[in-house]
């Protein structure tokens, strides 16, 4: 006999809408249930920039998603400035920009509602120091660097002192459907391999980039085109603001400080299915060498990490180029479907999704006959204590105030310590389920630093086995799903010392452990 | 003069002080510290079906036949032999005996509770291969605070094939500093006779049935048979080291052993120096400008035998553009374009390609250009730089340093009559 759980909303998806609008729906006093099948922020929500737009990106070809982004960056810089570093922005050109486009920047900006001060590039030079000295133009926006992580575990935490609960890797494989309604859904606990039962009143599908194939197992349709968005870590800050190139939106555009880090991006690069993403060195070469026009350290900092998002676009026209496809979000009611509880909601982008959360919510109130109105736009976001320890140099600070001998670091490279690894691991188990490598690395530091996670997964999974947290065999498939999963954004940036480390890492793991053959006794 | 103080260089040095050929060596040797001390030779076969190898000797014969361009063809078995006993006797007379069989790979365990094949073992490892091998009940102790070797890991995933086995963590006795432990430390408290008194005290109440005791490895530096024999003698059961996560103390014995043993073979070693500036001239002869942080001597040499290493070493360097050699620039045989150099999944039992690239030498180790021929007459190269070969992959390094820095000082002897040619 499977469980069967009811609940009032289902929400499928634990990105940043479906986590802010369990907690815009909590807000409302509507309980609610949120399966991910995955892990928290798996798709695009942890594959972006980490750029909470000002609009001007925009300005040119999404006019009213400039808009929306205006707002929307404002008042999640005063609601959650827990999970914002309100850097600035900047818009630069180099020689041999589009001159017409420079031009028009500051008309756009004001027709949009959106301050653009223009800069002397003399000014902007010293500004940012690392900015080409062949710059001829810039202007000062309000652009802010946001932690998308940090965003969703802040909603999900509030959500989850009010009710709501969440479901991580439990994939929707069904859903029952008697004439207009979907009567139960289906799920598969991805880790034990048993299926759940889930009876609810209504029904999102937040999948972001999955929206379209959760639809269609429903019986709805949405005409996506999913585009790989491809972005690498420096090593280093670059810059104390965010820097974007003024032109047209393309390729290689954008810097995004993030704490101790930049982010550089992005591509735009069609992909035949969501799953299918990951960056690939030719896509990098080329990031580099466009973007050094810019900033010309991009061409020998050292990069840490790579990684791709899928961007859910939400098709209307026939046109081939996807920046051309708008960044609006599509909320769908599929009653052209036939569907009465059944709503979808993709598209978007990370700076508008409490507001696709409200209006979902909004029209998820108005079929349940909840007229309690929405309070995210008003109430601040609550900072949580499960997203703290992703913050660099937040542990080691702790750590070294405590003086605890006894507290033995796990990971050295970022100074994450057994006291913190295990109130993750508890916090974690709460939810009925037991937490893996992986989960922890995106939870902490683990495996961020200069050693790519080569010693720490081997210190971790041994105090792992001593807590009772593994058992059999399992501790060699972590280290492997583990180290496979870092291996994704460190093999398109390997050059330089980079191949070093990554030779060091297979000797280790290769020829001493022997984890490419695992021979059994 | 030789390049190099990895394992190819220092078996280079040892191998041409043995013909009594005059030898200068440079290099950093700080790169030991991170040896395991298995001296593998050929483990898993070479190319995409990886296959376990019994035999290593019968191994590198089918090898020769289906690759003909590994660097193993230039040598022979009865070569590699000897170059491998000259290696574990002169570590033995150093004080750090090695075993294993004679045609067969020794299989041990590692601290993520796979098994590992290799040749030579360090005796203080020894006792585990056998313990392995007859599945004969055996503990397996951690000390707390030594991070990284996880006793119940290794038991909990050994345990289906080898059901007796037990796990036991113990407080390490004569340290009541709370904080980590490192196995340096440990293997210089163990040198007291007074601690491994102790040590075996906190082992002795766990024994139980088992025959056999393993530890992580921290059973000294410079007398590691004393130390284990004694904890031997006190527990009455045998006692083996499992290797630990690197830095390990078996690269620390490694190194020592080196640096303390090999400048008394007549070796002119220059360790901690590396080649700031190398030329050749007219007459063929090499000159070196070695030195620490800057050139302080210089060496004039009649051939230069280059044991670089690879990338961690740094024989090569991988640009985004592609991949060179640091010294002379000499050509480097290399996939097409930096797309190619590593696969999607990191473990992809296929490898990676970039590890197969490499310096190319002909049949006396003397590298090569595009159409074949000597670079120069007097060059020769050994060891991991050596193109064809995934020494990691295939579990040769060692095998591969010894076996291509024997080859390589053979043909330098060979060629010792003939002056150099401009």
């Amino acid at each position: 006999m499977n469980k069967t759980l009811s609940t009032q909303v289902l929400i499928i998806g634990g990105g940043a809408t479906g986590a802010g609008l369990a907690r815009d729906l909590a807000l409302r006093g509507v309980r609610c249930i949120l399966v991910e099948k995955r892990d928290i922020n798996a798709g695009a929500s942890g594959g972006n920039h980490g750029l909470l737009h000002s609009g001007a990106r925009y300005i040119a070809s999404d006019p009213a998603a400039a808009r929306e982004c205006r707002d929307e960056g404002a008042l999640i810089k005063r609601l959650a400035p827990q999970c914002v570093e309100d850097t600035g922005g900047l818009f630069v050109a180099v020689e041999g920009d589009d001159e017409r486009y420079i031009a028009d920047f500051a008309d756009r900006c004001r027709r949009c509602g959106i301050v653009a001060v223009s800069v002397d590039p003399k000014d902007a030079l010293e500004m940012e120091p690392s900015l080409s000295t062949k710059t001829i133009a810039a202007f000062a926006v309000a652009d802010a660097s946001i932690d998308p992580f940090k965003l969703s575990l802040d909603n999900l935490a509030q959500a989850g002192g009010l009710g709501a609960r969440q479901l991580l890797h439990h994939q929707v494989v069904g859903f029952d459907r008697r004439g207009g309604r979907i009567a139960t859904v289906r799920l598969k606990d991805n880790r034990r391999g048993i299926e759940i039962l889930v009876q609810a009143d209504q029904i999102v599908n937040a999948g972001g980039a999955w929206a379209a194939e959760v639809a269609a197992m429903a019986g709805g349709r949405i005409k996506m085109v999913y585009s790989q968005g491809t972005l690498i870590i420096c090593q280093t800050r670059i810059g104390e603001r965010v820097i974007n190139r003024l032109r047209m939106a393309a390729d290689a555009d954008i810097l995004v400080p993030a704490s101790t880090v930049s982010i550089f991006g992005t591509t735009s690069k069609r992909i035949d299915v969501p799953d299918n993403y990951r960056p690939t060195t030719a896509e990098i070469d080329a990031m580099i060498d466009d973007g050094r026009a810019v900033i010309p350290k991009l061409a020998h900092t050292r990069y840490i990490r790579a990684y791709a998002g899928v961007r859910p676009l939400v098709r209307s026209g026939d046109g081939t180029d996807d920046r051309a496809v708008s960044r609006g979000y599509s909320l769908l009611d599929h009653e052209a479907d036939g569907l009465d509880n059944f709503i979808s909601i993709t598209g978007g982008k990370l700076t508008t999704y409490r507001l696709m959360a409200e209006k979902t919510a909004d029209l998820v109130c108005r079929r349940l006959g909840n007229t309690s109105p929405c309070r995210t736009a008003k109430d601040p976001l609550p900072a949580s204590s499960e997203a703290r320890y992703t913050e660099p140099g937040l542990t080691p600070k702790m750590w070294f105030r405590r003086k605890d001998p006894s507290d033995l670091l796990l990971c050295e490279c970022e100074m994450v310590p057994t006291s913190v690894f295990n109130e993750i691991v508890a916090s974690l188990t709460t939810d009925g389920h037991r937490p893996g490598l992986l989960e922890m690395g995106q939870r902490s530091r683990v495996g961020k630093g200069p050693c790519q996670g080569s010693f720490c997964s081997l210190r971790i999974t041994a105090h792992m086995y001593n807590e009772g947290m593994l058992e059999g065999r399992e501790g060699v498939g972590e280290l492997k799903a583990f180290l496979n999963e870092r291996w994704r954004g460190m093999q398109p940036l390997l050059w330089g010392p980079a191949v070093s480390q990554a030779e060091l890492q297979e000797a280790l793991h290769c020829g001493l452990l022997g984890l490419d053959v695992s021979e059994t006794a | 003069m030789v390049i190099g103080a990895g394992m190819a260089g220092m078996a280079a040095a040892l191998f041409a002080s043995r013909r009594g050929i005059p030898t200068v060596q440079a290099g950093l040797t700080g790169e030991t510290l991170y040896a395991s001390g298995l001296f593998d030779l050929y483990g898993v076969s070479h190319g995409s079906s990886r296959v376990l190898i019994d035999n290593p000797w019968q191994g590198l014969q089918m090898l020769r036949q289906d690759y003909p361009n590994h660097p193993f063809c230039r040598v022979s078995n009865a070569q590699i032999r000897s170059a491998m006993d000259l290696l574990t006797g002169f570590l033995e007379a150093a004080g750090y005996p090695y075993q294993g069989y004679p045609d067969k790979n020794a299989r041990l365990i590692t601290p993520v509770g796979t098994i590992k094949r290799t040749f030579r073992v360090p005796e203080t490892m020894w006792t585990g291969v056998l313990a392995l091998a007859a599945k004969a009940p055996c503990l397996i102790v951690d000390i707390r605070g030594l991070r990284g070797f996880s006793a119940t890991q290794i038991v909990s995933t050994l345990k289906p094939s080898w059901p007796d086995l037990k796990a036991a963590s113990i407080d390490l006795p004569w340290e009541n500093r709370l904080g980590p432990k490192y196995a340096e430390q440990i293997a210089r408290g163990l040198q007291a006779e007074d601690a491994r008194r102790k040590l075996a005290d906190a082992i002795r109440p766990q024994l139980g049935l088992a025959e056999y005791v393993g530890l992580p490895a921290i059973l000294g530096i410079h007398d590691t048979e004393t130390v284990r024999k004694d904890i031997v003698k006190m527990l009455g059961v045998s006692v083996f080291e499992i290797p630990t996560m690197p830095p390990a103390i078996s690269g620390v014995r490694l190194k020592a052993a080196f640096d303390m043993h090999m400048p008394g073979l007549g070796v002119n070693a220059f360790y901690h120096h590396t080649v700031h500036t190398i030329h050749r001239r007219r007459d063929g002869r090499f000159v070196l400008e070695i030195g620490r942080t800057k050139p302080e001597t210089t060496v004039m040499a009649d051939r230069v035998l280059l044991a670089t290493g690879r990338f961690l070493g740094k024989g090569l360097v991988a640009e985004r553009r592609g991949i060179c050699e640091t010294l002379l620039d000499i050509p480097v045989c290399q996939p097409e374009n930096r797309g190619c150099w590593h696969r999607e999944a990191f473990l992809d039992p296929k490898g990676h390609a970039i590890n197969l690239a490499g310096i190319e030498v002909d049949n006396r180790f003397r590298p090569v250009t595009a159409t074949a021929r000597p670079v120069y007459d007097n060059l020769y190269a050994a060891g991991s730089i050596l193109a064809h070969q995934d020494w990691i992959r295939t579990k040769s390094g060692t095998g591969l340093a010894v076996a291509t820095a024997y080859g390589a000082i053979e043909a330098v002897a060979d060629g010792l009559d003939d002056n150099p040619k401009g």
